[in-house]
């Protein structure tokens, strides 16, 4: 054993924050479908707690046993609008309190699930769920909902669009006492994955086994410190830097989601190859990028940094696991990461800036706070521009968008612990409602036709 | 009595017992090792290979142990190996060897 390579891995997890962000266990309730809604919320709590019971107790054993520390141990389940379909009812808020139970049970933080899948259609348990959907945010502390409204293959669903703009704005108002934390738990997706184990936008989808465990990594702070001895390095130089940092830090989450499926005795499903910050010092994307140069995140620049991190981080991450999935990426969700909300303030980031660096890079806007007397229409047509990236670009986008009402440009809202603070941003003044109110669906890019 | 979880800390997954490695780092003082390897004894941790140096002005000693024949868990060594790191004013560090294998060799 080498020295000099034990001491470097014992550096990052002490001092550059190396983590596992997340293990998630992924459980299938597909055959917890039942006509009677109260007996269908009994078998999903009742399934999820006897799959996950083990979760957290061999999560905190692996940490314990390698040394690493694993902060989020969580579980995603198929989206409850599939699974609530047969029941007869016309609300399906009782289906994420049975979810909000089962989290507290187990033990786990966030369960992800509260779900509906719309890119192309309706069903009428998609109607039920999006009815449901701010109501069960306000009731719930632990459920975490997404939908996804746009994909390559299907195109735009702008009536989802619009519902969803309206919902967030709902959203907002139930849970304005606690800084309309409700929106930070519902993620809008243009191509969502499977199998991504991240909060808030994590679900099972169908093609997914049984159970399943998918664990996010992290590790902004690695990557950065390892630059640091790199200062005026050309581009290829740093990215084959990022590529071998990249390589190790995915290879801890290779051997903790190995054995954490082994001991929980089910499938190893992906290993989601993340850059994933977190609001405290010393692990924040934002500071890669200015580590590279740019003064501030933000500054002309910034989307190129981003885009050549991304893509290292990747290559190098893509040798070291055996299956890689999920959303693969650097996440820059802005109250997470210290240097974000530094940027914000200083006036380098704007939301015009942070959706161009969505198109390079994983997810989108993610955990911005913006004036609470934004309109539901206005959100439409800001979600309706970060799905139109990831239709055409291929890859998933995301909008969580937090309208906190009573607040305006220049104050800070708090939502403590991971999901962090924010500075509220300031949003185009200009109106989009003629476009938002024509309904129906973009068609999907002509490159959907592959075949 | 091994618990069923400390009962899996113990062992790698070949069934075999695992390999662990100790770090300590601090300041230079008159029988670190000694004191270490001691606890180690009393533990009954057999000690494999230790590799010691000053590093930036500070001591810096890794060894490969393993648990063979000891009844302990990991769990017991780092509690062990806490007394004395507050004793002696020490950073005393305990990882399974895989994390090392894994992050360092393709």
């Amino acid at each position: 054993m080498n020295r000099f390579e034990v001491l470097e891995t014992i550096g990052m997890i002490n001092n550059e924050k190396l983590d596992i962000r997340t293990i998630t266990m992924g459980i299938s309730l597909f055959d917890c479908a039942d006509e009677n809604p109260v007996r269908a919320c009994e078998k999903i709590y009742n399934k999820i707690v006897s799959k996950a019971k083990d979760l957290v107790r061999v999560g905190e054993d692996i940490e314990n046993t390698y040394g690493i520390p694993i902060v989020n141990k969580r579980v995603s389940v198929t989206p409850i609008s599939l699974v609530a379909a047969a029941s007869k009812t016309d609300n399906y808020t009782i289906f994420a309190e049975a979810l909000d139970r089962a989290a507290k049970e187990t033990g786990i933080n966030f369960i992800g699930g509260f779900t509906s899948l719309v890119q192309k259609g309706f069903l009428n348990a998609d109607r039920i769920l999006f009815n449901s959907i701010a109501q069960a945010l306000s009731t719930t502390e632990r459920v975490c909902a997404s939908v996804n409204v746009a994909s390559t293959q299907a195109g735009i669903n702008m009536d989802a669009v619009r519902e969803m703009g309206q919902i967030i704005v709902e959203t907002a108002q139930l849970t304005k006492d606690r800084n309309a934390i409700g929106c930070a738990k519902l993620v809008v997706f243009a191509n969502a994955v499977n199998d991504n184990p991240f909060m808030a936008g994590a679900f099972l989808g169908v093609g997914e086994a049984e159970t399943v465990i998918n664990v996010g990594v992290s590790g902004p702070g690695v990557v950065k410190a390892a630059l640091e001895e790199y200062k005026g390095a050309d581009f290829e130089t740093i990215a084959e830097v990022i590529k071998k940092t990249a390589f190790k830090i995915t290879r801890v989450g290779q051997l903790v989601a190995k054995e954490a499926a082994r001991r929980l005795n089910t499938n190893f499903g992906i290993v989601d190859l993340s850059l994933a910050p977190t609001p405290s010092i010393g692990d924040s994307v934002a500071h890669i990028l200015e580590e590279m140069g740019v003064e501030k995140c933000g500054a002309p620049g910034t989307t190129a940094a981003l885009m050549m991190l991304n893509d290292a981080v990747k290559k190098g991450g893509v040798m070291a696991s055996s299956s890689v999935g999920g959303l693969s990426g650097a996440f820059i969700p802005v109250s997470e990461d210290l240097g974000m909300i530094e940027a914000v303030e200083a006036g380098a980031l704007t939301l015009e800036k942070l959706e161009a660096m969505t198109a390079v890079c994983s997810v989108g806007l993610d955990m911005i706070a913006i004036p609470g007397d934004t309109t539901a229409e206005t959100i439409s047509g800001i979600m309706a521009d970060e799905m139109a990236i990831g239709v055409v670009n291929n890859k998933t986008t995301a909008t969580r968008l937090i309208p906190v009402p009573g607040k305006g440009v220049g104050d800070f809202v708090e939502f403590g612990g991971l999901l962090g603070r924010a500075p509220i941003m300031s949003v185009n003044k200009f109106s989009c409602n003629t476009f938002i109110s024509r309904g129906g669906r973009i068609p999907a890019p002509l490159h959907s036709l592959k075949n | 009595m091994k618990t069923k979880s400390s009962f899996y800390s113990c062992f790698n997954r070949k069934g075999g017992y695992m390999k662990l490695i100790v770090t300590v780092v601090g300041k230079d003082q008159v029988g670190i090792i000694a004191k270490v390897s001691a606890n180690l004894a009393e533990l009954k941790v057999n000690i494999l290979d230790i590799s010691q140096t000053i590093l930036n002005d500070k001591f810096t000693m890794m060894m490969s142990v393993d648990l063979d024949e000891s009844f302990s868990t990991i769990t017991d060594l780092k509690k062990k190996l806490n007394i004395l790191e507050t004793d002696m004013h020490l950073a005393i560090q305990v990882y399974n060897e895989e994390i090392f294998n894994y992050m360092h060799k393709i």
